[in-house]
């Protein structure tokens, strides 16, 4: 990879710095504008008839009296909708045998979770459609639930798709080395431990929603979206609905918040635009907190039994476990349900080396909410598994689990290289990003106060992680397997006559600061001010082609993009200014918005300037000068499937032990995401994150009856975690720029959610060490901590 | 999750507000602060046909101090409650828990009354209003009637309020000298509906003398038990291992988050930790 290094040294770089975001003053002033706050002419409104049952065959529904309620424009059962739309299956072939089967935006034959849309009602309000949706008369035959994922796979339980002959959806083993031949050498101490990973969701500041609109004079649907991939959801409308791709725009304005949740097929959604073709106006379907509970994808649900083997000298001779894991009734489409399990897989272990390596997933059928890929998707459970084994280890053998990790960790000098299950590691630097943890966190000073005050009867804990994070997907993600999920973004710069810079990405914005960092590289690469530059993105009909914000991709390959862009721009100015200042290229520079001397700065030409004299009097160039004041560039990783990025974090915890109460005293956080474009908005990245993990670790769960029914639908029963809880979050960075890009940027957003729950629960395992107590299961409530140090 | 069709009224007088519960024989549903009240109509939950809202009503207005202690009327928001001048002195319990009453926002319209009509099992004021012995004023189609505390709170959101009455206002009996208060409530997150908590008073310290204990978050209703008051009174409050065994006359109330096995240990630890930040 060739580029300009020096770019990011230059004085007007604005690449590193804490730079504002340039749309928090509007949307701080209430000036935001997300799906919700659309109102279009003749718009009606979308609600739901739920299954309320976990499991149902629909012998039929009767919506005559709906039908006739007042407001009421149309209302479309599963079997009347199915006319309209063809059904999905959430299968990738590089997934080798995952199956699921065919899903209908609205459920037709049987109903397979509580919350599953069975009638669509829309009326002039969403009150009245409401008021309708309790007037429909549904004859459903409860069936029995496949409810807990460790008996679906057992003969007498039912089987949800009559084409399977199981419950199975997929499954994958790993086996690299002899881990039976490691595990019983001697001197090898193995302990085992089983997992209890609580299903959880993403909580969305704002909930999903969408205002599909449909123009039948030019066959044109177009849809406003609260999500992260606009591309992705216009091919899935166009082949669904049967609309030329080109005839669907896909319009993300503000969105307030998406975690990986608002970024799959959901059956409301697409059934509001159906409703949308089939009416010929404007259809809003908005959902409440009850329907993001029971409906937008949920995450984890894993149980794992794991066995972790290491020597008296502290070296891991290897990881042998057994992932289950409970996804729903389908494979959410396009993405599937494999990914997550297929990651714990990919990732468990990544920070060591070690010589072996068993690991067998199970992914399973069940009539719950979908699960698919929320922020941090597997990793949460790949780094509890490895870490928090690597910490009973220690305990075992007598060493401190600061030192069994410097015993184990990949050396920072060693790349690139593989994870022992195969996985393309380079530019990482947990060594260092391990010692400048224990600098920041001063562990000796810790555990100093922590045996004083266990003294006292305190029960404090001290836990870690090393973690590696999947960031910058390659096609090897989803492309390879057949999903419509560009790999590759797109960035184009404009100058405009005024000498402002409009820039657009085919990345999005959800909250993160994606405009931000797209305009500081445009700014800082170009050499604008960075007021100057005004940034698009999130609409299909004028943004480049790409896959939009997930993964942990924006800053790595829409970044890199800008960056190309911006580059390709100023050489393209650069030529036209040589020409107009009869000076050579090499001699010129942009800077501060003009043209000047490079060396001294000296000023030659505004770019307002050049920029007019382009636009308006052509007529001064030499008519062989054909200038471009537009460049368009794409960027995809080829060189590896993915951009491992990786971190060290450590908690710190108070344990009442006469309550099982965790309070989370200290939370540090060191990451390596490469090069950081904005370090304001990348802690908050990391602290965001570990505030999800902390959520994941200690609060949120989806809980079930054994009926199959969600018994904790609204947020004064699911909780999560709120300030007053929250820990001080320190952030510090090693900074390791990626080769496989100018910018070296790779991505951040994962690593708080992803290992802060490993860090956590080793924290309090510490912390219950003197008792000679441990817990495996998370959340960890204050019940379940009381009952394991109450167990005998 | 929008609430079906209601009629709706703002009586400008308590006779008014009192008239239109009784002609709407049982489907008028009062409206105070609306914080329960409205996400249980959004929900469908509660579906009266019509609400009558009484943040017009001037009688149930006001927080006065008189001879016989602090007298709050119904629709006194938890905010007015905070800011009113030497709370801490003349009612130190209430001072004490109104910081863990939800949330700010939350307090800014939710009230006094509303909070006590409902009488939610794990809201707080109703605990309170036990340990501090405090009588609710009511009126109604048969005239003004006054409940104690101890009479008023009858299972699980079921209170001596009938359909057709108002509370008016609430009487917290002036503190006596050497009175003694102590609350402590379990929450994963500040501002939760209590695991289990406790309200006290205490007409002294050492011993403990005429004791009032407020349970809240443990059963079907914020209550007393009057046999493991008896068995502090007199004490000085360190050994309380006998006296919780009365707490087996609790019908602890498991949920989502904990079982009822666990609510009754965290009864027990919420009551030590509360006598013990009150003696010392």
């Amino acid at each position: 990879m060739t580029g300009p290094a020096m770019i990011f040294d230059k004085p007007n770089s604005y690449i590193g710095q804490p730079t504002p975001r340039a749309d928090a003053a509007r949307l701080l002033a209430g000036r935001g504008r997300f799906v919700d706050d659309l109102q279009l002419p003749r718009m009606v409104h979308a609600a739901f008839y739920r299954s309320p049952y976990a499991h149902a065959k629909i012998n039929g529904i009767d919506v005559t009296e709906a039908r006739a309620a007042p407001g009421v424009v149309a209302v479309y059962t599963g079997a009347e909708l199915s006319k309209h739309v063809t059904p999905y299956v959430g299968v990738l072939s590089h997934l080798a045998g995952l199956r699921s089967a065919p899903q209908h935006p609205l459920a037709v034959d049987a109903a397979r979770w509580q919350g599953e849309p069975l009638v669509m009602v829309i009326a002039q309000t969403r009150a009245q459609a409401e008021d309708a949706c309790e007037l429909i008369d549904p004859d459903l035959e409860e069936l029995p639930a496949v409810v807990d994922s460790e008996t679906a796979l057992d003969a007498e339980t039912p089987v949800l798709h009559s084409e399977f002959d199981s419950n199975l959806a997929w499954e994958r083993t790993v086996d690299v080395g002899d881990i039976d031949s490691a595990f019983a050498a001697p001197g090898v101490t193995v302990v085992e431990r089983q997992f209890r990973f609580g299903r959880h969701t993403g909580v969305t500041l704002e909930s999903r929603g969408t205002v599909c609109d449909y123009d039948p004079s030019e066959e044109q649907l177009t849809v406003y979206y609260s999500g992260q991939a606009p591309h992705m959801m216009q091919v899935i409308y166009s082949k669904h609905l049967g609309i030329a791709e080109e005839n669907v725009r896909v319009i993300s304005n503000d969105v307030g918040g998406s975690f990986g949740i608002k970024i799959h097929t959901y059956g409301d959604e697409i059934a509001a635009g159906v409703a949308a073709k089939l009416l010929n106006r404007p259809v809003k379907f908005i959902a409440d907190r009850l329907e993001s509970f029971m409906t937008d994808i949920h995450a984890r649900d894993h149980v794992v039994t794991a066995k972790m083997g290491i020597s008296e000298q502290g070296t891991i001779v290897g990881i042998d476990f057994d992932d289950l894991t409970g996804i729903g009734p389908f494979s959410m489409y396009p993405r599937t349900s494999a990914i997550e399990c297929n990651q714990v897989l990919n990732l468990t272990g990544a920070p060591y080396a070690m010589e072996n390596y068993r690991a067998k997933g199970r992914v399973v059928f069940q009539n719950k909410t979908l699960m698919c890929q929320y922020r941090a998707v597997g990793h949460p459970i790949a780094m509890a598994i490895a870490d928090c084994l690597l910490e009973d280890c220690a305990r075992s053998i007598g060493m401190d689990p600061v030192d069994v990790r410097r015993k184990n960790l990949m050396a920072d000098d060693s790349y690139p290289r593989n994870s022992t299950s195969g996985m393309k590691l380079d530019d990482l630097s947990h060594q260092k990003a391990l010692e400048k943890l224990t600098e920041i966190m001063d562990y000796k000073g810790l555990r100093d106060d922590q045996e004083a005050k266990r003294k006292a009867g305190v029960y404090r804990g001290i836990g870690f992680v090393s973690m590696v994070e999947v960031t910058n997907p390659s096609p090897m993600f989803y492309g390879i397997g057949g999903a419509p999920i560009a790999s590759q973004d797109g960035a184009t710069v404009r100058l405009d006559a005024g000498g402002a810079l409009h820039i657009s990405s085919s990345i999005t914005e959800q909250g993160q600061g994606t405009n931000a960092i797209l305009g500081q590289i445009a700014a800082g690469v170009f050499g604008v001010d960075i007021e100057r530059v005004k940034v698009s993105t999130g609409d299909t009909k004028t943004v480049p082609y790409g896959g939009g914000t997930w993964a942990s991709r924006g800053a790595g390959i829409g970044g890199e993009a800008m960056l190309q862009a911006a580059h390709a721009l100023k050489e393209q100015v650069l030529e036209v200014a040589g020409v107009l200042l009869q000076t050579p290229v090499e001699a010129l520079d942009i800077k501060n918005g003009c043209v000047v001397d490079a060396g001294t700065d000296n000023e030659r030409m505004p770019l307002a300037d050049l920029a007019r004299t382009v636009y308006y009097r052509g007529n001064e160039l030499p008519s062989d000068l054909k200038p471009e004041l537009i460049a368009t560039r794409h960027y995809r990783v080829s060189d590896f499937p993915f951009v491992f990025t990786n971190g060290a974090m450590a908690a710190h915890v108070e344990v009442d032990i006469e309550t099982g109460f965790v309070k989370v005293l200290h939370f540090w956080a060191v990451e390596d995401c490469g090069r950081v474009i904005n370090p304001m908005l990348v802690d908050e990245q990391v602290r965001g994150g570990v505030v999800q993990g902390i959520g994941g670790a200690l609060y949120e769960e989806c809980l079930y009856s054994p009926e199959g029914q969600l018994m904790n639908a609204t947020m004064a029963d699911y909780i999560v975690p709120m300030a007053a809880e929250m820990p001080e979050i320190t952030v510090a960075h090693i900074e390791t720029p990626t080769k496989t890009s100018v910018l070296g940027a790779k991505g951040a957003g994962e690593a708080g959610t992803g290992g802060a729950p490993a860090a956590i629960m080793n924290a309090v395992n510490d912390a219950l060490s003197p008792l000679g107590k441990s817990i495996w299961q998370m959340p960890m409530t204050p019940e379940r901590v009381l009952q394991v140090i109450n167990r005998n | 999750m929008k609430a079906p069709d209601f009629d709706y009224a703002r009586p400008s007088s308590l006779q008014e507000a009192l008239a239109l519960l009784a002609a709407g024989e049982g489907g008028a549903q009062p409206l105070a602060g609306g914080q329960s009240l409205m996400p249980m109509l959004n929900f469908r939950i509660s579906t009266p046909e019509m609400l009558v809202d009484l943040s017009g009503l001037p009688e149930l207005r006001g927080l006065e101090q008189t001879p016989q202690g602090l007298r709050i009327g119904a629709m006194t928001r938890y905010c007015e409650l905070e800011a009113f001048p030497d709370l801490a002195k003349i009612q130190p319990l209430v001072a004490a828990a109104l910081p863990h009453i939800a949330h700010d926002a939350i307090r800014n319209r939710g009230t006094i009354g509303g909070s006590v009509a409902l009488a939610d099992p794990a809201a707080e004021m109703p605990a309170i209003l036990l340990a501090l012995g405090a009588v609710i004023s009511l009126d109604g189609p048969n005239g003004p009637r006054d409940v104690a505390a101890d009479d008023y709170f009858l299972g699980y959101y079921e209170t001596a309020c009938e359909p057709d009455e108002l509370i008016t206002s609430i009487l917290l009996p002036k503190i006596e000298p050497g009175d003694s208060f102590g609350f402590h409530e379990l929450v994963q997150r500040h501002g939760d509906y209590a695991m289990a908590g406790v309200a006290i008073r205490s007409s002294g310290i050492a011993p403990l003398a005429g004791l009032r204990i407020g349970f809240f978050g443990v059963a079907d209703r914020a209550l007393r038990v009057t046999a493991l008051e008896d068995a502090l009174n007199g004490t000085d409050g360190t050994d309380i291992a006998g006296a919780l065994s009365h707490l087996s006359e609790i019908d602890f109330q498991g949920d989502t988050k904990i079982t009822a096995e666990t609510r009754a240990h965290y009864a027990g630890v919420a009551l030590k930790r509360a006598l013990k930040e009150m003696l010392t």
